[in-house]
This record gives structure tokens, sequence and C-alpha cells, in this order.
């Protein structure tokens, strides 16, 4: 196949090359970082909360009328021993948080005092022994919580914890190589440190995204039930029995003390609900990029498909003209598959550059992560095959023209 | 001239039904795409308030010096000892400290659950400086702030549901166990975004039920609902807690003009001074005054998934339009012996020009249509992609109805005057020769 015929060809078509090169990098640029942030969502939504999901429930719970903070104590407990008791219940759990919540606690950890700035960040699950059993959590090293451990405290006094447990993935920060195991953290300053007595294989911090990406892993599991006005509880009911819970359990703790509000929004939920809710957008981001992404690669295979059967149109007579002197069909094909393909090339180009250009713009602006090469790749080659895809029909459109078209006028 | 060429145009789309069902399509989904990205990016980018969103400023004072802060930017957050400093100096013609604070109304009536109101501690200045309206009564004044008065300002909603609306100012409401004397009942009032608390709910919430007055919460020990940030260790209890540098209050002021903001900012600026003086400030003060919409773009309320996909959008717009260029391009050119005959019969290039601007805003105007329809269906599942607290905001008003229109329309004849150009140098003599 000769390419100087098709490009001397294309300089008398400017307008309609430019054209299409434009939309196809602009297409390029665009379904790439689509694409990207697609697979940036997913790979969120995707991610574990170490939690066993199925069977779990949350219950989100405001005490009203407290006369202090430390009221809460023998309410919190009484409601544990009506939760625990609830037909249907496996096991269930006071805590000021959860994986996927939204709302906890986080502090900084120091390996000794003097550190002037945190090895680590993590959040801090304010739950007692049955912590684990309840979330489906895996203890890997060390032991779990003793009952006789669990201590009550108002959150405003509430200064440290002698043990406590970590994930796995804050051990690995705070002794690389090694285990956290027996070893003493300082969760705040000022105060004495806390002996680390069992790990976690997983356990996700209470936010999705943001300002806790870079920690999403790093819990530490205190044995203290915390009083004040919220409480949130959760509850593991026996495999299969989760719907009846679910009705049953807001019931029993309405009936056992009804000074208290379970807001109507989020105030039972089922885990699934809670992990629904918590990725709702970036579900609703990863969809609405697709369609983009769809719709896009439609229109612009149409616009080929429009002008490249304007451009057989209007050369059916030196189409006609060519097979007379014995082009053959295939040769008529050929080249317009290679003028596309010419085309194509210019337009991801600089498609490429646009798709590079564009995540830098949005890695300033969003905090979006570095495109990887293989996304402009893959688009490229996307691309390229959409436009050989849709130059197919009017080229064979073309490759029809009979000799004898040579001999009319028009 | 008009309706001629009018009809032409749509009779010249009649002959090309899919080629023209693909422009109407590139345009119809480029502009609802762009549209129903839009209407939320004005939803989370409105003036919330903007009769008075230059003359309202948020403060902020840094009091944790250059080691834990970002950038030297001072925290979004005051305080106790800053708030109360600053209400004690009382160097603006109004001003509030303010919190937000979760406390549950106890019903008179027994059946009746507690329930829970979105409420926030402000001072009296508050419903003046907020422009705040009121159905009956009105808020308190500095003698119940002084006071730490058992007062409440409560919402339309909340009057309904516990006195089927009737006026309720005087009379008493259970909050968390402690009677509450009612000193007006707001009507509706739900700026969005919620420009005096960004912080703690990142623009977007539900309408206030209920303020109290700051000091009676103090007193009563109501903790914020909000986020509270600590450098150090608050130490032991609520005396030791307050007292400390942990953050999570606001303060707004009310300056009537440029020369009344100066000239607060220069007293901000001396009371970091003096705290320095004092010891507390180890670092020369470092303060802010925003307005409003300042604020608002400090605290970045509009949301990045906003953002991203309006311009997303609009580069799919884009998109569409070189799209539209191209098969316009093609179309026209198709008639270039038809355009012969019309230029040898007399018609001049201007004429050209017009038939084919109007063919090209027939066009536009059936992609608009469709546009309309799609934004429509694209402004029913914003809640997909959105919290729906945001997605609730974006709505289809007459103006967007006519934006989207006026946007298909503009686009394509804009995208048309390079076909159009080319068909009106179409050569008569040209054309008329190879026939």
């Amino acid at each position: 196949m000769q390419i100087q015929p098709i490009l001397a060809a294309l300089k008398r078509h400017k307008a309609g090359t430019f054209l299409i090169a434009l939309q196809i990098a602009l297409t390029l640029a665009i379904v790439c970082n689509a694409l990207f942030i697609i697979q940036q969502r997913v790979e969120r939504i995707s991610r574990s909360t170490g939690m066993i999901e199925t069977d779990l429930m949350a219950i989100q719970n405001m005490w009203v009328g407290l006369s202090d903070e430390n009221a809460s104590e023998p309410l919190i407990k009484a409601d544990l021993q009506v939760l625990r008791q609830l037909p249907g219940v496996q096991d269930a759990l006071a805590t000021n948080s959860y994986p996927l919540r939204g709302g906890g606690w986080s502090t900084g950890v120091r390996l000794n005092p003097e550190m002037k700035k945190p090895a680590a960040q993590t959040t801090q699950y304010f739950v007692d022994d049955h912590a684990l059993a309840t979330m489906g959590a895996k203890l890997i090293a060390g032991r779990n919580f003793r009952p006789d451990e669990v201590v009550a405290i108002d959150p405003k006094k509430f200064q440290f914890s002698p043990t406590v447990m970590v994930t796995k993935a804050l051990s690995d920060k705070l002794f690389p190589g090694s285990s956290a195991l027996g070893k003493q953290i300082y969760l705040s300053d000022g105060t004495p440190p806390s002996t680390v007595v069992g790990i976690v294989e997983r356990l996700q911090v209470p936010w999705k995204g943001g300002f806790a990406d870079n920690f999403e892993a790093n819990s530490t599991l205190l044995p203290v039930q915390l009083t004040g006005n919220f409480t949130t509880y959760l509850i593991r009911s026996k495999p299969g029995q989760l719907a009846s819970v679910l009705k049953a359990a807001p019931e029993a703790l309405f009936k056992a003390n009804r000074m208290r509000v379970l807001p109507s929004e989020r105030g039972v939920r089922s885990f699934a609900m809670v992990r629904q809710d918590a990725y709702k957008s970036d579900r609703g981001m990863a969809i609405l990029m697709g369609i983009i992404c769809v719709v896009l690669l439609g229109i612009t295979a149409a616009g080929i498909v429009g002008l490249t059967s304007f451009w057989v149109g209007q050369r059916r007579k030196q189409i006609g003209v060519r097979r007379a002197l014995g082009a053959t069909k295939n040769d008529i094909l050929t080249y317009f598959l290679t003028e596309n393909l010419l085309i194509g090339l210019g337009g991801v180009l600089v498609g490429a550059l646009l798709a590079m250009g564009m995540n830098l713009w949005l890695m300033k602006q969003f905090e979006m992560a570095r495109l990887s090469p293989l996304y402009v790749i893959t688009g490229v080659i996307v691309l390229l095959l959409l436009g050989q895809g849709s130059v197919l029909a009017p080229a064979m459109r073309a490759a029809r023209v009979p000799p004898v078209e040579a001999t009319r006028s028009v | 001239m008009f309706a001629y060429y009018f009809q032409l145009g749509l009779r010249s789309l009649r002959r090309n039904p899919i080629l023209t069902a693909l422009m109407v399509m590139a345009i119809g989904f480029g502009v609802a795409a762009s549209m129903t990205t839009y209407a939320v990016f004005r939803a989370t980018s409105n003036n919330p308030i903007p009769e008075k969103s230059s003359q309202l400023f948020a403060v902020q004072i840094d009091n944790w010096g250059p080691e834990d802060t970002k950038n030297g930017e001072p925290s979004s957050s005051l305080s106790y000892t800053d708030v109360i400093g600053l209400m004690a100096a009382h160097k603006a013609r109004r001003q509030t400290a303010m919190y937000p604070v979760g406390p549950s109304v106890i019903p008179a009536d027994a059946h009746l659950l507690p329930f829970n109101v979105n409420s926030y501690a402000v001072y009296g200045d508050a419903f003046p400086m907020f422009d705040i309206p009121f159905l009956y009564g009105s808020g308190w004044g500095a003698a119940e702030d002084d006071g730490h008065a058992a007062v409440v300002v409560i919402a339309r909603a909340i009057n309904d549901k516990l006195f089927n609306g009737a006026n309720s100012v005087g009379r008493e409401i259970n909050i968390d166990g402690r009677n509450y004397r009612i000193t007006g009942v707001m009507d509706s009032w739900n700026p969005q975004p919620l420009f005096f608390d960004p912080v703690n709910t990142s623009g977007f919430d539900d309408p206030v039920d209920l303020f109290i007055p700051f000091t009676r919460a103090i007193e009563l020990k109501m903790g914020t609902a909000g986020n509270n940030n600590c450098n150090k260790n608050s130490g032991d209890g609520w005396d030791a807690w307050l007292h400390s540098e942990c953050i999570w209050a606001q303060y707004w002021v009310e300056a009537s003009s440029k020369a009344d903001a100066d000239a607060y900012l220069r007293s901000l600026q001396g009371y970091a001074a003096e705290q320095q003086r004092a010891g507390r400030f180890r670092w020369p003060p470092n303060v802010r005054l925003r307005n409003v919409q300042e604020w608002l773009e400090f605290q970045k309320v509009v949301p990045p998934e906003s953002k991203i996909s309006l311009l997303v959008a609009l580069a799919f717009l884009l998109i569409c339009l070189v799209n539209t260029v191209g098969l316009l391009l093609a179309k026209f050119m198709r008639r270039a012996a038809e355009i012969g005959v019309r230029r040898a019969l007399g018609a001049s290039r201007r004429e050209i020009y017009g038939q084919f601007l109007i063919e090209a805003g027939t066009v536009g105007l059936a992609g608009g249509l469709l546009g309309l329809l799609l934004t429509g269906l694209g402004v029913v599942g914003v809640s997909w992609v959105f919290d729906p607290k945001v997605a609730r905001l974006a709505t289809l008003d007459a103006s967007l109805v006519a934006l989207t229109l006026l946007v298909a329309v503009l686009a394509t004849v804009m995208a048309a005057f390079y076909p159009t150009w080319r068909a009106a140098q179409v050569q008569p003599a040209w054309q008329l020769k190879s026939n």
C-alpha cells in the first residue's frame, strides 16, 4: 500500500481530516481519564472492611435527658444485655464507630513520648471483649481483651488505656519487619504508654477516602466503653436471621428505655445498607463515567461514518477510474482503511498528550493519582479499532463502486 | 424569508434522516450532560445570602502556631478562649460565636417519642445578622445572652409538629429534660450552602430546627455535635477541655462597609498581638477575615465530583460539536450543485449564509428539545452520583430550560459557521459546468 497518494488526497480535505483527528484526540483524552476514574472508584468500593459483613447491622443511638456524661454507663450495659439475649442475635457490641460509618476518632501514634511527629495515624475504636466476635474480625497474634480489662469512661475524661489491639497494617507501619505485639505505643501526648496485646488481620477506618486514604487500615481497638450522649451498637445475628433482628432490635431497645432517639435516616441499618450509603457517590461516579465513555465512543464512531461516507460519495468517479485501471476491490477497501488509520494515528498522538495533560491538571486540582500509561495505551488501541470498525461500512460501499462509474460524467 | 428558509431547512433535514438523527442526538446528549451537571454546579456554588454576603465575615485565628497548621493557614474553627475573648471585646456592629449541638425535644404528649433536633448555639445577634425570617415573635437580646437564659427559637416545622402551627411564643418546650421559653418561631429558612457552618456540614444539610443561647449551652456543658480538633491532649474533664486549645466553634461578624471590615481586621490582629504579648501565642498574629463567598470558596463547598463531572460534560459537549461540524460539512457540501443553482439564479452569499445557518439552527433546536428531555431525566438521576442532600438542590426550572435550548441552538449555529462559509464559497460556474 502506498502512503504517498493517500497523504496527497488528505491534503485536499484538510477540514474533514482535521475534524476527525480532533474528535479522536478529544475522545481519547476524555475516555482515558474517565476509565481511570472508574478504576479508582471500583478499587475503593472493592476494599474489604476486615469484617464479615453478612448478618451484621448497626444502630445509631442518642440518649435523651442524661443528667451527666456518665449517666449512660448503666444504660449501655442494660442495652447490651437486652441485645445479647434477644432471640436471633449471636453477639452485640457498643462502640464509638465502625468501618464505613463516616465519623470517628483519629489520633497520631508515637513510639516514644519525645517524638515530635507521630509515626502513624490511626483511628480508635472504643469497644469491649465482644468486638472481634461481633465484627467477625480475625485475631492473628496475641489475645483478645478480657472482660475485666474493660472500663467505662466519660469521653471528655478519656486519657489512655493500658492495653490495646492494633491492626496488622498499623503494626507494619510502626514496626516495619517485626510485630507490634507486646510493644508499647503512645496514643496521646503526656499520657502513659499502651501495651499491644493483640494483632487483628484487618479492620478499616470509619472513613472511606479523602484524608483517610493514607491510613485506611490503621485501626486501634481499646477496651473502653465511652459513655456520653451517643452510642453505636453493632449486632451480629445468627446466620440468616438478620431481617427479623433488624425489626426486633430497635423494638427491644425502646421497650427497655424510651428516652432515646434512633435517627430516622441512619438509625437502624443492615451493613449492606451501610456499605451502599458509604459508596453511593463512588458507584454513581463510576456509572456516570461509564455512560459518558460509551456515548462518546458511539458519537465519535458516528462522526467517522458520516464524514467517510461523504468522502466516498465525493470520490465515486476517482474510485471508478482506479477500478477501471485495474485496482481490485481489496485495493479500494485498503485505501480507505489506511487513510483512516493515518488520521487515527495523528489523532491518538495528540490525544495521548491531551490525556496526560488533563490528568496532570486533575491531579493538581482534585488530588487524583497519576494516570497509568496502560490506560493511554488501551485507549489508543480502542480508538484505532473504533476508527477502523466505523470506516469499514463506507469503505465496503466504496469497494463496490463499479469501474463503469469512470465513464459517467458525475 | 426566515420562515421560508426554516421550511427549506426542515425539508433538507428530512432528506437524510440518519445524518440528521446523528446530529440531533449528538447535540442532545452533549447539551443534556452539560446542563445536568451544570444544574448541580449551580446549586452548589449558589450564593446563599446574596443581599448580605459581602457584609458577613467568618473569623479565623491561628491558636496552634506554625507547627500544627497547614501552609500557614489558620484552622477553620476557633477555641472557646478566642470566641469568648472576641465576644467580650465586642468590636463589630454585630457578632456571634456559634457551634452545632444535637439536643432532643421531649414532646409533652407522652405517647410521642423524643426526637433529635438539628440545632445551633448562638448569640442573639445571629438573627438580624443572618436575616432569619420570623413567623411569630423574634430572637432574643443581649439580656438573655448575659443571663444564660433558658430561651429558644424554633423552626416552623417544629412548631407545626408540637403546636399544630399555632403561635407558640411564650410557651415552653422540653429539651433534654429542661424547659425553655420560646421567643420566636422562624419562617422557612434554609440557605444552601449552609454558609455559616460548612466546617461541620460540608455545606449541605437539613435546615436548622432550633437555636439556643450559646451561653446557656456552655453552662449546661452541651458538647459540640460537630468536629472537635485538638493539637494536644485536652486534659481531664469538661472545664479542662473548654479552656484548652481544642477548636470547635465558629465566629461571625457583620461589617456594613469595607472600612468597617478593615477596622475589624485590625482589631483582630490587635487581639492576636495581645495574646502573643501575654505569652499564649508564641508566633506573630495570623488571622483571616473572609466574607461569605470567600469563605465558601475556601471551604471548598462545591464538591469535587460536581466540578469534575461538569468539566467532563463540557468536554463531551465540545466533542459533540466537533462531530456536528464534520457532519454539517458533509451535509452542506453534498448540496454543492443546489448551491450553485441558487447562486447562478442571483442569490447572494449573504443569502446562502442565512439559509444554512437557519438550517443549522433548526438542527440545534431539535437537539435542544431532545436535550431538554434528557436533562429532565438527568436531573432526576443526579441522586445516583451525588449526596442526596446535594442532589435535591438540582432542579429543572424555567431558567435551566431556556438555557438548555439557548446553548443547543447557539452551539449548533456556531458549529455551522465553518461549513456555511465553505458552502458560500461554492463557485456557481464550476457546479453548473460539470452538470
